[in-house]
């Protein structure tokens, strides 16, 4: 078989904040396929963004990658030298960033952050180069994209800017793009148009995507295998029909029990108790397990381990250790 | 890839916003050293007569521009030298201290209490009063500083009435903005619509209602502001405009020296360097109090 | 679209300029004592007729109200009056012959002190609280503490009489006037390929240059690394940076250009005070510009010439502001286009 697009293999990425250092993406591990559409779901503040940043490596300080291996079309990411990495960056793996508002350059015209993109990396310059924003910005859906070059964001509605933003981002032609929270920022009419949007872009241009979000009807439709992350750990890892069929972790279970389902008021909609744990000071072991109905003493003493399960699913729960063939037990802490 | 964490500091740590206000003071080693030397300043000031060795007035024709006493030629007598007239350095920058601290305190006060008076009146009453006054703001914003107080005393001559006239007459304008600002948003705040519903005064509320809270930005300011105004006296004591010549003042001190710096540089340096000092301590007062309550003023 | 906004803002000005020739006129008419003793307090001997027509010649004998429309009438022609220390001649011609010395000492401590400011502040955003961050920090503090006229005379003391290094007085050293084209010596020199003139009239420019351009450089370097750091913070330079710009194009182009915004009101403030510090310095260091005529003129209680003098720095400092403006609306597309008054960065 082909080997993965994106392998991820134990990344762990600290923080140092002013209540003490913290791991916010802890151990994390998963693939990404060629052509594969991966969900990394979770709460606010669970690691998906910092896992996304981490393979960008656009973690700065007070953040710091300290272990792990991001492994991309075969090189590690994470050795490479910082000039090898901005080569990469914006030109065979781009992002997309939740606020197009914000992270957008007020400053300069929307043309000119195309165009820069496709200068930088060699692609295009001058005429040729207004030429193709122009088409990527028709390409997107924008009406009169020759005008919209000289707009600036704040002169764009938001669904605009967004697209902008994805034009930016397939500019150059990468094979991987990571979605952070795309939709998040956009009211829901909009939230389906950009998703329909990107679904076409994968589509014609190939593309392999990780998309962030903690939106499970947006993974539902789109994606074909998800991470479940909760307190900067995975805790389960499956495609997407098994994973709503059948969660194998009692944090995915507790999420799809909170979504309410249409025509079916009987079935009740249950939060889950309690709230994120400070990862400043977390859990001894499991994490969910102040919060998990299903906690047993065990959870408590020690983190259990990614029960491997079939068809290549992971879930990090003891409740699974009986289905199991394979555990993988996370290496003693050292550092 | 693994490294140690000991070269990530916390960046910037935000202030727990329940720290008192005196403990962020005083744990700013900083602020608290400039504190001090601003007491002895004040000692200085105040108690002048009993800490000065000699009279500051007092000429002694035997021992015209004395070198200090760690210089060959220098004595004990007088410490930090004498000036053109012999009169004991040390003595004069002690009493001169008065004239700085005074001035810079008298200068302050006067126009925060006119300024923000003003510009609390202005915001929240707005109308005509404030249209007049933003007339009245923005030529005299026209003007730099300096250059006004100049034409002032120029008018006028050393005089120490006129010199805080002169000094004052622009100053008021910068606490005016602040708490014309602070007025303004107060004058929509809740807690002021909550006092009215409850039937408060219109003095009753500007006084024990929005002033409390325009407190902070004005203290902060007038710290600042009277670093500017000291060195401001100085400058134009310096130029023979500002403080009488028969006042021991730091500027006319440099101003007398200047013409010995070749032989006699004690006379113009440690003046200069006492204002230095000051206006080094003020400032850092001043930042140390704008951390403490007015971060959002941070530069 | 320009032009609507420059012509609003022009107009905006008739009543700020008209506040200022007010503020002029009737600060230096608050005088006590007769000009006219003192023009004539050298004179020796005067019949009261003498007096009389010389006060009638200045119109000092009309009423106040009258004067100051005379005042206002003449000074928009640029007629100054008479300077009454300078033997009569007209107050413009005086000012005007030092206008080129004290444009050539601001220009040069504009120069210095944007020069010293830009990358310092730079510099000290991009690792806040490090080393060179603290110093440079610490120097600012210096910067804006040191009264200017002593900073000036240590200087001289140590540069100029210590160590013979520079010059410590006057503009050039005599004989070596650089041909006039712009009346700026050293660009003058520059431009005519004279090379010890040059080196002079720089070596005269450098020590109060310095003294000048310090607190300027401190208040613009300490508004900069502030405004720099809120800008590097925001989530447009980590897009920049994702879109595998260097680090220079990052810093430099994206959060530079909105991190001027705020700083150009300093500038523009901080100019306007090297107005000031001129006359300080100028007198300091005997430099032959307005400011040193101007302190000389109010030690001759030569009033026309004060006033002169004041009514051009206010005016300056009004332009300098005007253009600061201008210059911010040029650089903020939100500005521009009438969209939200606020700073682009970081707020």
């Amino acid at each position: 078989m082909e080997r993965p697009l994106l392998e991820v293999a134990g990344l762990r990425t600290w923080f140092d904040t002013y209540r003490g250092p913290l791991v916010a993406a802890d151990r994390v591990s998963f693939e990404l396929r060629r052509g594969e559409t991966l969900a990394l779901v979770g709460e606010s503040g669970c690691g998906k963004s910092v896992t996304a940043t981490s393979i960008m490596r656009l973690v700065r300080r007070p953040g710091l990658i300290t272990h792990g291996q991001v492994f991309f079309r075969g090189e590690d990411l994470l050795r490479l030298p910082e000039r090898a990495m901005r080569r990469l960056r914006g030109r065979r793996m781009a992002m997309v960033f939740q606020d197009p508002l914000s992270t957008l350059n007020p400053a300069f015209t929307v043309g000119s952050q195309i165009t820069e993109s496709l200068r930088v990396h060699g692609v295009a310059r001058g005429r040729a180069a207004r030429d193709q924003a122009a088409e990527l910005l028709a390409a997107m859906g924008l009406p009169s994209p020759r005008e919209r070059l000289r707009s600036y964001p704040h002169e764009l509605s938001g669904g605009m800017r967004q697209r902008v933003m994805i034009a930016i981002a397939v500019s150059c032609s990468p094979e991987l793009i990571i979605a952070d929270e795309p939709t998040t920022a956009l009211d829901v009419t909009l939230q389906a148009q950009i998703m329909e949007l990107l679904a076409s872009i994968r589509t014609k241009r190939g593309l392999s995507m990780i998309l962030i979000t903690h939106d499970l009807g947006l993974v539902s439709r789109f994606c074909d295998r998800a991470a479940v992350m909760y307190a900067g750990r995975i805790v389960e890892y499956a495609t997407v029909p098994e994973l709503l069929a059948r969660p194998l972790h009692p944090y995915t279970e507790g999420l799809l029990k909170c979504i309410p389902r249409l025509g079916r008021p009987d079935i009740p909609v249950t939060p889950i108790e309690g709230a994120v744990p400070d990862l400043a000071s977390p859990p001894p072991a499991c994490r969910f397990a102040p919060r998990c109905p299903y906690v047993m003493a065990r959870c408590e003493e020690r983190e259990p381990p990614d029960y491997r399960l079939a068809g290549g699913r992971l879930a990090r729960c003891y409740l699974r250790e009986g289905e199991s063939e394979d555990a993988l037990w996370p290496p003693e802490e050292g550092t | 890839m693994a490294q140690s964490l000991a070269d990530n500091r916390p960046d910037e740590g935000r202030a727990d916003a329940r720290l008192g206000t005196m403990r962020l003071l005083v744990g700013n080693r900083v602020a608290l050293a400039s504190g001090v030397l601003i007491l002895v300043f004040l000692a200085m000031g105040l108690f002048a007569p009993w800490l000065a060795p000699h009279d500051p007035n007092q000429q002694h024709p035997d021992a015209i521009r004395a070198a200090p006493a760690w210089q060959s030629g220098g004595n004990s007598t007088f410490l930090l030298g004498t000036d053109g007239l012999g009169r004991d350095l040390l003595s004069r920058i002690i009493y001169g201290a008065r004239v700085s601290i005074a001035l810079g305190v008298a200068v302050v006060l006067l126009t925060m209490v006119v300024g923000s008076g003003l510009g609390l009146l202005a915001g929240y009453f707005g109308g005509w009063l404030d249209g007049v006054l933003s007339r009245v703001v923005d030529s005299l914003l026209a003007f730099p500083f300096l250059v006004l107080a100049l034409a002032v005393m120029a008018a006028t001559g050393p005089d120490l009435a006129a010199l805080v006239l002169a000094l004052a007459f622009k100053g008021w304008v910068d606490f005016y903005r602040v708490s014309r600002g602070d007025a303004l948003a107060a004058r929509q705040a809740d807690y002021v619509m909550a006092a009215r519903g409850l039937g408060a005064s219109t003095p009753h509320l500007l006084l024990c209602e929005i002033l409390p809270n325009i407190v902070p930005p004005i203290i902060v300011l007038a710290a600042l502001r009277m670093a500017t105004i000291i060195i401001a006296e100085a400058s134009l004591s310096f130029l023979g405009i500002g403080v009488p010549p028969s006042i021991p003042a730091w500027g006319t001190m440099v101003a007398d020296g200047r013409a010995d710096i070749a032989t006699a540089w004690w006379i113009a340096t440690f003046p200069g360097l006492a204002i230095l000092l000051l206006v080094l301590s003020v400032n850092l007062l001043g930042e140390g109090l704008r951390d403490a309550l007015d971060p959002r003023m941070s530069l | 679209m320009w032009f609507r906004f420059l012509s609003r803002r022009l107009l905006q000005l008739i009543p700020v300029l008209i506040g200022v020739s007010f503020i002029v006129f009737f600060t230096m008419r608050l005088t006590p004592g007769d000009p006219i003793e003192h023009m004539l307090g050298q004179a020796g001997r005067v019949t009261p007729q003498q007096v009389d027509e010389l006060r009638s010649y200045y119109g000092l004998d009309r009423p106040l109200a009258v004067q100051y429309w005379m005042f206002l009438r003449h000074a928009a022609g640029g007629d100054f009056g008479m300077s009454y220390s300078h033997h009569g001649r007209p107050v413009s011609e005086v000012v005007l012959e030092r206008v080129p010395a004290t444009v050539e000492l601001t220009l040069f401590a504009f120069l210095l002190a944007l020069g010293f400011a830009i990358p310092a502040g730079i510099l000290a955003a991009l690792r806040p609280q490090g080393i060179y961050d603290r110093t440079t920090t610490l120097g600012a503090l210096l910067g804006i503490s040191l009264p200017g006229f002593w900073l000036g005379i240590v200087l001289m003391i140590l540069f100029g009489l210590r160590l013979h290094w520079l010059p410590i007085s006057g503009r050039i050293a005599l004989g070596l006037a650089p041909e006039t084209i712009t009346g700026l010596d050293s660009l003058d020199a520059l431009l005519t390929g004279n090379m010890p003139a040059f080196w002079s009239a720089l070596q005269h420019l450098l020590l109060p240059g310095l003294v000048l351009a310090a607190p300027m450089a401190a208040m613009v370097m300490r508004m900069l690394r502030s405004s720099m750091i809120g800008v590097l913070q925001q989530d447009y330079v980590q897009f920049a940076r994702a879109k595998g710009l260097p680090e220079t194009v990052v810093v430099g182009k994206h959060a530079l250009r909105n991190a001027v915004g705020p700083t150009i009101n300093v500038v523009a403030l901080q100019t306007g005070l090297l107005l000031s510090g001129n006359m300080i310095i100028e007198t300091v260091f005997q430099y032959p510009g307005l400011g040193k005529l101007a302190v000389d003129g109010i030690g001759a209680a030569d009033y026309p010439l004060v006033q002169a003098v004041v009514l051009i720095y206010a005016v300056s400092y009004v332009g300098l502001n005007l253009a600061a403006d201008i210059l911010q609306t040029a650089l903020d597309p939100k500005l521009r286009t009438g969209g939200s008054y606020g700073a682009v960065a970081g707020r």
